[in-house]
């Protein structure tokens, strides 16, 4: 069964769409349906992008004058909107029937639909748990109009229904899964041993204080407490369970409470831009949203979530206002009593049933869910426990949100340091010696762009807290490359401290791992010119703990094709990973999993790279920046390096402008002081960026330069090089240079 | 092989003229003044006379035609006179004296609209859309060439893409004139990205042309250096060659392109006869994207261009220095 935007059932509580109940208001029916041809009108002008005027036409042809559209009429008026319509019966007998069904199912949703919105999917999916969906985003009402779903429907077909009905076994060199030990697993083991009085996790005040803590026996209780609250509130096993909290106590207590319940987990952070970050949450349907006052002020207005709960007890004027049912204290309260009484339910999420849904950072394209099962995130946990020698006894300061959940799992003491956890640039050298002083830390996660802000503000330190960080026996920076000058500046800010940057993204957090000196002997290694395929990107070192990786070669085209995954040193092309911990699949998008978990067991990052003798992995950019001249398939980063080691560069991007196999390639400069607006280099500046970028084998027709790069929100750090390349096009074509 | 070569007084003309001499081959030129090229024979006359043109393809085995009328500006009479009417006759004559393969020389700008042009291949010639007289009567006139196309009589046109070089008065002495008083702006800043070719490689290109003329004849092939860059960086670096500063104004290109048709036009009314300081086709190859797919053409050609525009430049830079 193959469906497209449509809908079997009202769900109980909501109102049919307000554009057909005004199509069936008896004083428009008529006239809105079959005297004019508005309805038709509006309904073609649901096409996202706008369909051309032939199309048009051609809809509309079969349909003029009054008489043809009778029918139109008769269609509108045959909605089943309640219970006195004639077809209520035999429409609820379908909504029934279809749960019944155990065909092969497909779903090709465009969720921009005023009529057939998402959660109409929500309420298919809940009557065909097996149905394959993808969501087109960006496409809406008249999704076959809007993007070209019959390949895609060809391709389903082929895998799930003609070719035998196994199109989604997982398969391939996944490994053996190890026992399985619940993500949660340390907090109880810990509350109950020696442990158990001592701080689990602590959250910094702005003045350098501890604002709040919890001890393992605490934390431990509270979980079950809030666990037993929210089970008596109807969040169980798959209910969706969207948290909207900064890091820190609170967020920690009900994440391990929903995922303990067999909740889904849904994580996005502000990270995503406003407009990324609704677009994401409406995407996941999360039932239920915990979240601040501004998170549920905006899920109120924007209708992220059905049922809504905040953290503390609100008044009830405010509780209104947000349209909230009940907050986590009382639950915590709740389910109080019910331990008490003994009366707590035990519930055992199946490992191998969804935990989390997480989101890509949106740098290359609308965010993307990203689903994980219990198994896979207790994987990750012991990945990072591994690579890393992280075990209980160590006391980690968190400053990068994904990380800073694991910390209860990992069995460390955790401190979220005072900043804005969604801008990350926000965090100072005395915030985070406050943190490690409170705990005495021995690792802090921290984001490149936050790194960058510590070294900009390390005046500020005090001897004591020098004296904190000079204890902190391992640094961990991901999300974006750290430039060598940087860890220089934080290894004099952390004496003793091993540094190192991971390699890695929302489907496999973490890939690859290297450390401060394995980047300074790889890039000696790239300046000896002496060993096969060093150079040429940036070097991530080797795969962490239980993960294997390796590259489906790039074609002429700038795609990968291939099936065959290679590890030959020098052979640039996509980069695969395989390993316990990388995603289940992405949430709602059939398409796009089917594409990367090809070939099967294994993930396409949608990084392209390639190793060198010594098998470290060098990353070259992304698939989707791949340029290809005449002749030559150019991957951006090694030339961006060569550029940005030019005086008065701070960030380059090589791009390509024109159509594939003979782009030309431009360079986009930020420089050191910014160049007043955004245009052609000067004569100077371009003969010095051809020249470094030739010697990087890359051939420049044109270099721009920009006030600032367009970076993303999340990392501050990656180059949106699909908007330059957009932007570049345009200015080379003889426009005038707006911004990009 | 006996060649003719027409409009072999032109800085590419005398190239090619020169190159198919080094080469070995018997060559005779025809326009209306001495070429100058050492080891041709000259053939002086005008295409506008029947039997000067049947004179000039006399013996010849292979035509390259090049002679045209190239302005920026004129009466369109004239315009139409040389390059469609004159190659009317050439072709007439040339197949009527039995020559056997004709290469005719033709610009990138027949087919184009005044639209930006990223990475294109060569579109047939179109004289209903092409921007001025010259790139109308061009466009006519490569038709026409084609159109002669037969197995005994080969022709294939060549458009090499704003061609420069030492001594080239075209592009680099209007430059040069322009910006040394001051009267050049850019437009829009001079990002516009354009191939250009240089005057060597043009000249290569057009003799490998005639050597694969049985893979392309019927065929316009575009001919570039394959080395796009920003208009504005160009013409900075003909200014740098030729020792005169850079513009360092700029002017938007919409603005230009409308200027330009009505200076244009205002020269045209008031009889003049020098050139007049913009025209709209001067401002649309000035503001507007012109670069082009070159995988093709040298892939059937068997030709790459020897010399880098920074090695063009460097030449240009010599050429000056020494005068």
């Amino acid at each position: 069964m193959v469906l497209t935007n449509t809908a079997v059932h009202q769900p109980a509580g909501s109102s049919i769409p307000a554009a057909l109940r005004l199509a069936l208001h008896p004083a428009v029916h008529t006239w809105g349906t079959t005297t004019s041809d508005a309805f038709l009108r509006v309904t073609h002008s649901l096409a996202h992008p706008p369909l051309p005027a032939a199309v048009r036409e051609a809809f509309m042809a079969p349909y003029r004058g009054a008489s043809r559209r009778a029918g139109v009429g008769n269609f509108v008026a045959d909605i089943p909107v309640d219970a006195s319509h004639p077809s209520f019966a035999a429409l609820n007998g379908v909504a029934d029937g279809v749960r019944g069904l155990d065909v092969p199912a497909l779903m090709l949703w465009g969720p921009r639909d005023p009529i057939f919105s998402d959660r109409y999917l929500k309420d298919l999916l809940t009557r065909l748990p097996h149905a394959d969906v993808h969501r087109y985003e960006g496409a809406g009402h008249l999704v076959a109009e809007d993007r070209n779903i019959a390949p895609a429907i060809f391709d389903w077909l082929a895998g799930r229904v003609t070719g035998g009905g196994n199109g989604g076994a997982r398969g391939g060199p996944a490994a053996a899964a190890p026992a399985f030990r619940p993500l949660w697993a340390r907090l109880g083991e810990l509350s109950a041993g020696p442990s158990g009085g001592g701080a689990a996790v602590v959250e910094m005040a702005a003045d350098g204080s501890a604002a709040r803590s919890l001890t393992w026996n605490r934390l431990e209780t509270n979980v079950v407490h809030l666990a037993a609250g929210l089970r008596q509130a109807g969040v169980g096993p798959g209910t969706r369970v969207s948290l909207m909290v900064p890091p820190g106590v609170d967020l920690t207590v009900a994440l391990y409470a929903c995922l303990r319940l067999g909740a889904v987990v849904v994580v996005a952070d502000a990270g995503l831009g406003t407009k990324g970050l609704s677009r994401a949450v409406r995407g996941a349907t999360p039932d239920v949203l915990i979240g601040i006052d501004k998170a549920l002020a905006a899920a109120r207005a924007l209708g992220w979530a059905a049922r809504r709960i905040s953290v503390r007890d609100l008044p009830a004027g405010r509780r209104r206002l947000l349209g909230v049912e009940t907050s986590l204290a009382a639950l915590a309260r709740t389910g109080s009593g019910f331990a008490a009484a003994g009366n707590v339910p035990a519930v055992t999420p199946d490992p191998d049933s969804p935990a989390a849904v997480l989101f890509t950072s949106g740098s290359t394209g609308p965010a993307k869910g990203v689903l994980y099962t219990h198994r896979q995130l207790a994987a990750m946990r012991d990945t990072v426990a591994e690579t890393f020698g992280i075990r209980p006894g160590h006391r980690l300061v968190a400053g990068f949100a994904p990380f800073a959940l694991l910390g209860p799992a990992l069995g460390t003491v955790s401190v979220t340091p005072a900043m804005d956890v969604t801008a990350p640039r926000t965090l100072t050298a005395r915030a985070l010696a406050d943190a490690a002083a409170a705990i005495d830390a021995t690792v802090v996660f921290a984001s490149p762009a936050a790194l960058r802000n510590v070294v900009d503000t390390r005046n500020g330190l005090t001897a004591k807290g020098s004296e904190a960080l000079g204890r902190v026996e391992l640094l961990l920076s991901a999300g974006a490359p750290v430039p060598e000058p940087l860890l220089a500046e934080v290894q004099r800010i952390m004496p003793a401290a091993s540094l190192h940057t991971p390699y890695g993204m929302t489907e496999a957090l973490p890939v690859t791992d290297i450390s401060f000196e394995q980047i300074q002997a790889a890039t000696a290694d790239a300046a000896a010119g002496t060993m096969p395929g060093a150079g040429n990107g940036v070097c991530v070192g080797r795969p962490v703990h239980g993960a294997r990786t390796a590259v489906v070669p790039l074609a002429m085209d700038g795609t990968a094709p291939g099936a065959v995954p290679v590890t030959d040193a020098g052979v640039t092309g996509e980069i695969l990973v395989c390993a316990p911990h990388v995603k289940d699949g992405y949430d709602r998008l059939w398409l796009t999993e089917r594409v990367s978990a090809d070939p099967p067991g294994w993930h396409r990052t949608g990084d392209v790279g390639h190793f060198d003798a010594d098998s470290r992995l060098w990353v070259e950019g992304r698939l989707a920046h791949v340029i290809t001249a005449p002749g030559a398939v150019v991957t951006p980063v090694g030339a961006e390096q060569a550029i940005e080691r030019l005086d008065h560069v701070r960030l380059a991007a090589v791009v390509g402008v024109g159509p594939a196999g003979t782009q030309a390639i431009a360079a986009v400069v930020e420089t050191v002081p910014p160049a007043r607006k955004p245009g052609l280099a000067g004569p100077e500046l371009a003969r010095k960026v051809r020249e470094a970028a030739g010697a990087a084998g890359v051939s420049v027709a044109a270099v721009l330069v920009v006030p600032a790069q367009p970076t993303d929100i999340r990392h501050n750090a990656k180059i949106d090089r699909s908007r330059l390349a957009q932007w570049a096009s345009s200015v080379l074509a003889g426009g005038r240079p707006g911004a990009p | 092989m006996r060649v003719l070569v027409t409009g072999a007084s032109g800085l590419l003309g005398r190239k090619v003229a020169g190159l198919l001499v080094s080469r070995g081959h018997t060559v005779t030129t025809f326009q209306r003044r001495p070429s100058g090229v050492d080891g041709a024979t000259d053939r002086c006359g005008s295409l506008a006379d029947d039997a000067a043109a049947r004179g000039a393809v006399r013996d010849a085995e292979a035509v390259i035609h090049l002679a045209a009328k190239v302005s920026f500006t004129g009466r369109p009479a004239e315009f139409d006179e040389v390059n469609v009417e004159g190659t009317r006759r050439l072709l007439l004559a040339a197949r009527g004296a039995g020559v056997r393969d004709l290469v005719f020389v033709s610009s990138p700008s027949v087919a184009n609209s005044g639209a930006a042009i990223a990475g294109l291949g060569a579109d047939p010639a179109d004289p209903e859309c092409a921007h001025g007289d010259y790139a109308r009567t061009k466009a006519q006139g490569e038709l026409l060439a084609l159109a002669a196309d037969a197995p005994d009589f080969r022709v294939a046109a060549i458009r090499p893409h704003v061609v420069w070089g030492p001594g080239d008065t075209q592009l680099v002495e209007r430059v040069l004139a322009r910006a040394a008083r001051n009267r050049l702006p850019l437009m829009d800043a001079g990002a516009a990205l354009i191939d250009t070719t240089y005057v060597d490689n043009a000249a290569e290109a057009i003799v490998a042309a005639l050597d694969r003329i049985s893979y392309i004849h019927g065929r316009a092939l575009v001919v570039t250096n394959g080395e796009p860059r920003p208009v504005g960086e160009l013409i900075a670096g003909i200014c740098a060659a030729g020792g005169v500063p850079a513009p360092s104004w700029s002017v938007p290109g919409g603005l230009a392109r409308m200027a330009g048709a009505a200076v244009e036009k205002a020269w045209l009314r008031l009889g003049k006869q020098d050139e007049p300081p913009m025209t709209r086709f001067l401002a649309e190859q000035l503001s507007t994207a012109h670069w082009f797919d070159q995988r093709e053409t040298r892939e059937l050609l068997g030709w790459t261009p020897a010399v880098s525009i920074d090695e063009g430049l460097a030449e240009l830079a010599a050429y000056y220095g020494s005068r």
